[in-house]
């Protein structure tokens, strides 16, 4: 088996391509859409009144778990939907994939202001606010879900899916005892991760406010920034005690236990390897309670369902008729939706005309800065993750104390921080910039540890022993043995840090703290400026800039690592 | 075409991809299956014996012909037929007893009837008492065991068996198989036909009423042997080694002599050259005469391991097949009392009477800097070879660097000269 790697799965394609230009020209039209309804936003939003009240806490973090808890749940849903209709149908898959493609790679929170001021327009502001947080958060959870279902789907052993036909199992049946159980580790793992990552979007849509436009929502991450803004320690305080409390319950009681439980999916047991555990699994597995409810509402459930899909084989013939049938409609929507993206596509090139050439220049000044930021946190975490994920990786018992410590950090997510970090930083020189690098950094930084961790564990131990024999010096070592070895994964960690890094600078360029309004040069200002003057050519043009760049900056430079990686630097 | 034949399997032809990338892994294929007979497809490994498995089941449908069950044209999976997986394909989330049940309730039958039947099963098989364990617990043994207890679940009529013995360990292979036969021939299972897909030929000597053997680029039926010994059938019998050897004849006859070697298109057998000096070293040894299946045996080597390194020798005269044995020719003699360096130079002069080798060889020659990219001469392939030319090209650079006539630089894709 291959070492987990954390981050986006890429599948093999060529450079770009014709089908990138339709997918971005969708993004694009998709986008003026929105900023074609954010013509009629209110000029004014006023946001709710956040208590920095401890009792207020309990009642704000169930309101933030919500949200997350229906994201999550659409996501899900999503996932399976998509992934099933990629992989079982080659012409879906091909329109498909390479949008998935696109979209894990495009920075989502830029999408946020466009968003927010469209539902703004059509609905009760509070409303549209929600609304808004739970696409972000989807948009942020589903991708590597659905990448990972489809990956699982499509690597069945042929075998066991022959197994399935030769023994004609229903496709209910076939999905309840083949390929659900195939990917639910790797759809459980992605969980984790599309959790960990919804908290940073939740947290910056909770925040969101820029000038007179206030979208803030009555959540853990609006109280923290209140709490901060108004110098409020004792609220701090017990703001990111909530935060982390949470955070370890939700391990402890949702993801251990079911990490614990999907060990039984596993294909093949791999030596020396630690399963994983859980009291509270343990506990339940015990309880009256749990075996009867599963005995009692479960098991007679999925019998149910067996035998209601067990349809005698005529139905079958007739859905296949019914398929060949179908091919019309779905030709006309896919003209027609072609048809909405040039359009689209033509109305966001008419209002980018209207923008003035200095406008361009401060966008292409700003996007110059933010790259810098993004590259210099890439270059601290880079620093500090190497030796320390090596030296944990390659020691298994540093390892079972550092990694769950480090696992629950990581999961606290920087956007609530970043409240409390400008409490600290914003009187520095620089301060902004100091801090805008820092929120990057922390967001950012898990992906590398965790992708160096698994890869120095991944070094065989034969390897590292040749290595001792030879007397290496440390300089030597590091250049034949660790960072060859490494390299992979530290290029797919480097890949999720440095979206996360771009998605950052949408909340840390432009920030209102203690009543005042500080920014800095940067893409991520710009666009917040843009939503605060209600300049919409300028919101169009900074957010398809962006999107642009990051999406360039994934299909060349990062894309041709990959590949490097892929075909030099794997182990088999 | 017979009336009473279970199956029938009429001219098929089943191909992979398009033209371009097309793959023909049957070709033209005709054989009958009729009650009551134990069948194996013999082949070596890519002659699409199982392929034609998949056929004859309806997982996968025929390109050109057509697959006939008691006289009716098969459409969609055939219900009457199961398959016992080489590598068992039980699903490991599922115990012993729920991957039995699996079978019966795709088919709808109750609760209460369904755990009773797989109860029967799983105790016929010899598991009594491993109903409630998962497959990671069980042996290779006992998985396959749990594998042939599902497949009788749905009482099939045409039992399809792809390599069902060979994952597991010799003994228990062994011991396997005489259970089969033994339910097989007690008739205590409803099963009208075995179909059984190997590349052993000993297990099908020992197992079949009929050998289909097949030969690969296209696969295709080479002979059909029928096994009349009575059952139970002893390995060290007169009969049973007569059989083995005619079959291994059959089998071994798709390779071609010396005289062909300056035929246009011919691909290259895929082994390595080193393996020749071992294989010299030991029909030396043998005394320049040596039973191929033995052979096989005593270096530990399946068929289709052995038979490409067996036509490089022919390939390069240093030995001939003849009524499944294996002939030193004088060369392979020289050869094998040569000593290190002799043995390269023969090995190298050999070579390049191969036309493609030489091509290359000279083609490398006349360039100022001794280095061409593949790219050329997987252009040139490509007119031979189609899609197989990189496969070619990879098994030539092979060849190249064991004979040191040229080598290859991974890094700039060139292929050169050593000097």
């Amino acid at each position: 088996m291959r070492p987990l790697r954390f981050g986006p799965a890429r599948p093999d394609r060529p450079a770009p391509g014709v089908g990138d230009l339709v997918i971005l020209a969708g993004i694009a039209a998709l986008l003026y859409a929105g900023v074609r309804l954010a013509f009629f936003a209110p000029r004014a939003i006023a946001g709710p009144e956040i208590s920095t009240a401890p009792a207020a806490l309990p009642w704000y973090a169930l309101l933030s778990i919500g949200r997350m808890s229906i994201a999550y749940a659409l996501s899900l849903g999503f996932s399976l939907a998509y992934g099933y209709a990629a992989a079982r149908n080659p012409g879906a898959r091909k329109l498909l994939m390479p949008l998935l493609d696109v979209l894990q790679s495009v920075p989502i929170l830029s999408f946020l202001p466009v968003v927010l001021l469209g539902l703004s327009a059509v609905l009760p502001q509070r409303v549209a606010a929600e609304l808004a947080a739970i696409v972000l958060i989807f948009t942020s959870q589903a991708w590597n879900l659905t990448f990972s279902f489809y990956q699982s789907l499509t690597t069945i052993p042929g075998e066991l899916k022959e197994a399935a036909a030769i023994f004609r199992l229903s496709p209910w049946m076939r999905l309840r005892v083949l390929e659900l159980p195939f990917a639910a580790i790797g759809l459980i793992w992605n969980s984790v991760m599309s959790w960990a990552g919804g908290w940073f979007f939740l947290m910056a849509s909770e925040i969101f406010k820029v000038g007179s436009h206030d979208f803030r929502l009555p959540g853990l991450g609006s109280y923290l920034q209140t709490a901060a803004s108004t110098g409020n320690v004792r609220a701090v305080v017990s703001g990111v005690l909530a935060l982390v409390t949470i955070v370890v319950v939700l391990d402890q009681l949702v993801w251990r236990p079911l990490l614990a439980w999907a060990t039984r999916f596993k294909i093949e047991t791999v030596e020396g390897e630690q399963p994983a555990t859980s009291w509270f699994r343990d506990a339940l597995d015990g309880s009256w309670v749990a075996s009867h409810v599963r005995a009692r509402v479960l098991l007679p459930l999925r019998d149910w369902a067996d035998r209601l899909s067990t349809a005698p084989p005529a139905d079958a013939a007739a859905r296949a008729g019914n398929a060949r049938s179908s091919r019309w409609p779905a030709r006309a929507a896919g003209l027609a939706v072609l048809a909405a993206v040039a359009a689209g596509a033509l109305g966001a090139v008419s209002l980018l005309a209207s923008l003035r050439l200095a406008a361009w220049g401060t966008l292409a000044a700003g996007l110059g800065a933010t790259f810098a930021r993004v590259a210099a946190s890439l270059a601290v975490a880079l620093a500090w993750t190497l030796p320390v994920g090596y030296v944990i990786g390659t020691r298994p018992r540093l390892a079972r104390v550092l990694q769950p410590l480090a696992q629950v950090l990581a999961a606290v997510p920087a956007t609530a921080l970043f409240p409390v970090i400008l409490l600290f930083m914003i009187r520095l020189p620089f301060g902004l910039n100091l801090a805008a690098v820092l929120l990057m950094l922390m967001g950012t930084q898990w992906y590398l540890l965790f992708n160096i961790i698994a890869g120095a564990s991944a070094i065989p131990r034969d390897l590292r022993d040749t290595t001792d024999l030879l007397r290496l010096g440390r300089v030597a070592r590091w250049r034949t043995l660790i960072l060859p070895s490494l390299f992979p994964f530290i290029v797919t960690g480097a890949i999720t840090a440095s979206g996360g890094a771009w998605n950052a600078s949408i909340v840390a360029e432009f920030v209102e703290f203690g009543g005042t309004t500080h920014k800095t040069l940067g893409v991520g200002s710009a666009i917040a400026s843009a939503t605060n003057d209600a300049d919409y050519a300028m919101l169009l043009a900074g957010t398809l800039a962006l999107v642009g760049t990051v999406v360039l900056i994934n299909r060349t430079f990062w894309g041709r690592l990959y590949r490097l990686a892929e075909e030099r630097f794997r182990m088999e | 075409m017979s009336e009473t034949a279970l199956l029938t399997v009429d001219r098929v032809t089943k191909t992979y991809g398009r033209p371009p990338k097309l793959f023909v892994a049957v070709s033209d294929v005709t054989l009958t299956i009729e009650p009551g007979q134990f069948v194996c497809l013999l082949g070596p490994s890519g002659c699409g014996k199982s392929s034609l498995l998949r056929v004859i089941t309806g997982l996968s449908p025929a390109t050109e012909g057509r697959v006939l069950y008691r006289g009716e044209p098969l459409s969609g999976v055939n219900p009457h037929a199961t398959i016992v997986f080489q590598t068992f394909a039980l699903y490991p989330w599922l115990s012993v007893q729920e991957n039995v049940e699996v079978a019966l309730r795709a088919r709808g039958v109750p609760a209460p009837e369904r755990a009773e039947r797989a109860r029967k099963l799983i105790d016929m098989v010899g598991l009594d008492g491993f109903e409630s364990a998962y497959p990671r617990e069980l042996s290779g043994g006992m998985r396959q065991k749990v594998g042939f207890a599902r497949a009788m679940a749905v009482e099939p009529e045409l039992l399809c068996l792809d390599e069902p013995f060979s994952a597991l360990d010799v003994l228990s292979a062994e011991a396997l198989r005489g259970e089969l036969l033994e339910l097989w021939s007690s008739r205590s299972i409803p099963t009208k036909a075995i179909l059984m897909v190997t590349h052993n030929i000993e297990e099908a000597v020992l197992m079949a009423d009929r050998i289909v053997v097949m030969g690969k680029d296209p696969g295709r039926i080479l002979a059909e042997i029928p096994v009349t010994l009575r059952q139970p059938r002893q390995r060290k019998d007169t009969a049973f080694q007569g059989v083995v050897d005619a079959v291994y004849a059959a089998v071994a006859g798709k390779t071609r002599p010396e005289g062909e070697i300056r035929q246009v298109g011919r691909r290259l057998p895929r082994a390595r050259l080193n393996a020749l000096a071992g294989l010299v070293e030991k029909l030396s040894a043998e005394g320049g005469r040596a039973d191929l299946y033995r052979l096989a045996a005593e270096l530990n080597l399946e068929i289709d391991d052995l038979l490409p390194v067996v036509e490089v020798g022919e390939m390069l005269g240093m030995a001939t097949v003849s009524e499944g044995d294996l002939l030193l020719t004088a060369l392979g003699k020289a050869y094998a009392d040569a000593s290190i360096l002799a043995r390269k130079e023969l090995i190298a002069a050999r070579i390049l009477r191969i036309p493609i080798v030489l091509r290359i060889y000279e083609a490398l020659q006349q360039d100022d800097n001794r280095r061409i990219d593949r790219g050329y001469f997987l252009g040139k392939l490509r007119d031979e070879y189609g899609e197989q030319a990189e496969a070619e090209l990879e098994n030539l650079i092979q060849w190249g660097r064991q004979a040191e006539l040229f080598s290859y630089d991974q890094g700039t894709g060139e292929l050169f000269l050593e000097s």
